[in-house]
């Protein structure tokens, strides 16, 4: 503090309290939505304090789907969006760690070309070319599989550009060191190279988490199958049919359930997400 | 860019950069070159004919009233969504750059929005503003207000400016916050002594300081309401009504997925490409200097 003012100390908590209180005010009325009977909440005014249907809401939805017509277990949903998300985050990692270990590690023809073949995927973000995606998928027979759900999606220039920074800061003598000791490349990219940026590692995984969980688009265009849904695209499907049968206490629930993961994760490993990403912008 | 120190040539790097190269070949380079190809494409209604017709469905694009509107639009939005997101997150990270106690705590609570898919904060907003059940609309209509964004498109813009912002704060306070907090304390305290109040110093030291932090978001929120709020989008208004909602990127999908235009919708993704290349030459040319975090 530089100097005394209480007023305007004052009036700054109070604005951001009033900052915060208006953002969550919407998860508010979702959370609020998840705790009453479907009967109540198709009258309006909606409550704005819970009510005490919460576990029972719970357990319907993770288990028996949202309404009669719509038996889905959102568990299951919950499930495939943690595959999807584990894949792409684990997938972008292992990519982009080897191909910056190769960029930066070793002297070989191409060695450029192949650098700014990954830089332009960065001018390629997957809504720019849908359709055309589409069809190579298709074609190569992985509509519906978890494999068309996340190849497309696991090339990824930011996190080989933020290795090879990181790689770069490596001192040399590590190498020339392990060099000595007759450590092949791999040993050494094994023994060393991952060990010494396991932070990085860590940073980078909450952020793609959270970007894999997130997804819609792409799962949306190339799975059709019940069983390839996500929760994320789930809702979707929900908020349609919500004309017909307004059970909106356990839609609402269904949206508290996707967003409470990638939030403990962002919340619970704030320090790693915020070096994520700040690291990856850079 | 190469260690002074590194191993010789073998097959092991081609090895090693094969999977990303691999995927970066079949998953964006050759649908990229298949959509500038579409482009220069016209299939006759049953699909059974394509005609070479060059440059005639850009030519068409440009012509489209509908698009050129959807392109204005897509303008507009953006420029909304960034200039409120970035508005409140700068009050915001100012006040609480200011607050000793509970900077932390407060910053907790204000980022975790960033962890929210689009589709889901379009499902909050909607629900929020449904027209016959929503809390707000319920309120509004206490005030002698009617709302219903699915009949007036005025009203859908809004929703989704508000969802799509919403969305957006967390990540824009982040930045602007670990930019104020990395200014040296020494500039703000000499400043004071010379009898600099709280918002003379914010305009005079701190603004200008984070002026580099504010331009890399600037580009990042257009990045984001270009491309990002799809999601959004859809959950919210698809697009509607009467195309009130229909940013290019909808658009794009719109064509190609449920219209079935091939030629239009490759047409659009060509232009979206030209639009990003843009975007990161920008970004690249004058953002190389960033703020140390």
């Amino acid at each position: 503090m530089i100097e005394k003012r209480p007023i305007t100390t004052f009036i700054s908590h109070a604005v951001i309290i009033i900052g915060i209180i208006i953002i969550a005010f919407p998860v508010w009325i979702t959370f609020v939505a998840a705790t009453h009977d479907a009967i109540r909440m198709t009258q309006s005014p909606i409550p704005i304090w819970p009510g005490d249907q919460f576990f029972i809401n719970l357990k319907a939805t993770l288990w028996d789907g949202i309404s009669e017509s719509d038996t889905r277990p959102v568990a299951f949903m919950l499930l495939n969006s943690f595959i999807m998300a584990m894949i792409i985050a684990l997938g972008k990692i292992s990519v982009s760690l080897l191909s910056a270990f190769a960029i930066v590690y070793f002297r070989f023809p191409f060695r450029m070309g192949f650098f700014w073949m990954i830089f332009l995927t960065l001018m390629l973000p997957v809504e720019v070319r849908i359709l055309p995606t589409y069809e190579v998928v298709a074609k190569l027979g992985m509509l519906n599989s978890y494999a068309g759900l996340t190849l497309p999606l696991i090339a990824s220039a930011t996190a080989t550009f933020m290795f090879r920074q990181v790689f770069l800061t490596v001192p040399d003598e590590l190498l020339e060191a392990s060099r000595i000791d007759g450590a092949g490349p791999m040993r050494f990219f094994f023994d060393i190279l991952i060990p010494v940026s396991r932070t990085n590692i860590a940073a980078l995984f909450v952020i793609l988490f959270i970007y894999g969980w997130n997804q819609y688009l792409w799962p949306l265009l190339i799975t059709n199958d019940q069983s390839m849904v996500t929760v994320v695209m789930g809702i979707k499907e929900m908020l349609e049919s919500a004309e017909q049968a307004p059970v909106w206490n356990k839609i609402m629930m269904t949206t508290l359930l996707a967003m409470i993961p990638p939030i403990i994760v962002v919340v619970f490993m704030q320090k790693m997400f915020v070096k994520g990403l700040t690291e990856t912008e850079k | 860019m190469l260690k002074r120190v590194h191993f010789g040539t073998s097959w092991l790097p081609f090895a090693l950069v094969a999977p990303q190269i691999i995927i970066t070949l079949v998953f964006f380079m050759w649908p990229a070159a298949q959509a500038m190809f579409q482009s220069l494409l016209v299939q006759d209604a049953f699909g059974l004919k394509t005609e070479f017709v060059w440059f005639d469905n850009f030519k068409e694009l440009l012509n489209d009233e509908i698009y050129l509107q959807s392109f204005y639009r897509t303008a507009f939005f953006s420029t909304l969504v960034a200039f409120f997101s970035l508005s409140i997150a700068l009050v915001l990270a100012a006040l609480a750059d200011r607050v000793i106690k509970g900077a932390t705590f407060y910053r907790t609570m204000l980022i975790w929005p960033y962890a929210v898919a689009p589709v889901l904060a379009g499902a909050l907003w909607v629900f929020m503003f449904n027209p016959s059940l929503g809390i707000i609309t319920y309120t509004l209509d206490l005030l002698g207000y009617d709302w219903n964004h699915k009949l007036n498109g005025g009203q859908a813009m809004s929703l989704v400016v508000m969802a799509a912002t919403w969305k957006q704060i967390s990540y824009n306070f982040l930045f602007f916050f670990a930019a104020m907090q990395s200014i040296p304390k020494p500039l703000i305290e000499a400043a004071a002594i010379d009898g600099a109040g709280p918002a003379r110093r914010f305009w005079t030291i701190i603004f200008p300081l984070i002026t580099p932090t504010t331009f890399f978001l600037l580009v990042v929120n257009i990045v984001y309401a270009f491309f990002d709020t799809f999601g959004i989008i859809h959950a919210v208004t698809e697009g509607g009504p009467a195309n009130a909602t229909t940013t290019l990127v909808y658009k794009v999908y719109n064509d190609g997925f449920i219209g079935l235009d091939l030629g239009g919708s490759a047409a659009q993704s060509v232009v979206l490409m030209v639009i990003v290349i843009f975007i990161t030459v920008i970004q690249f040319r004058y953002i190389e200097k960033k703020v140390d975090y």
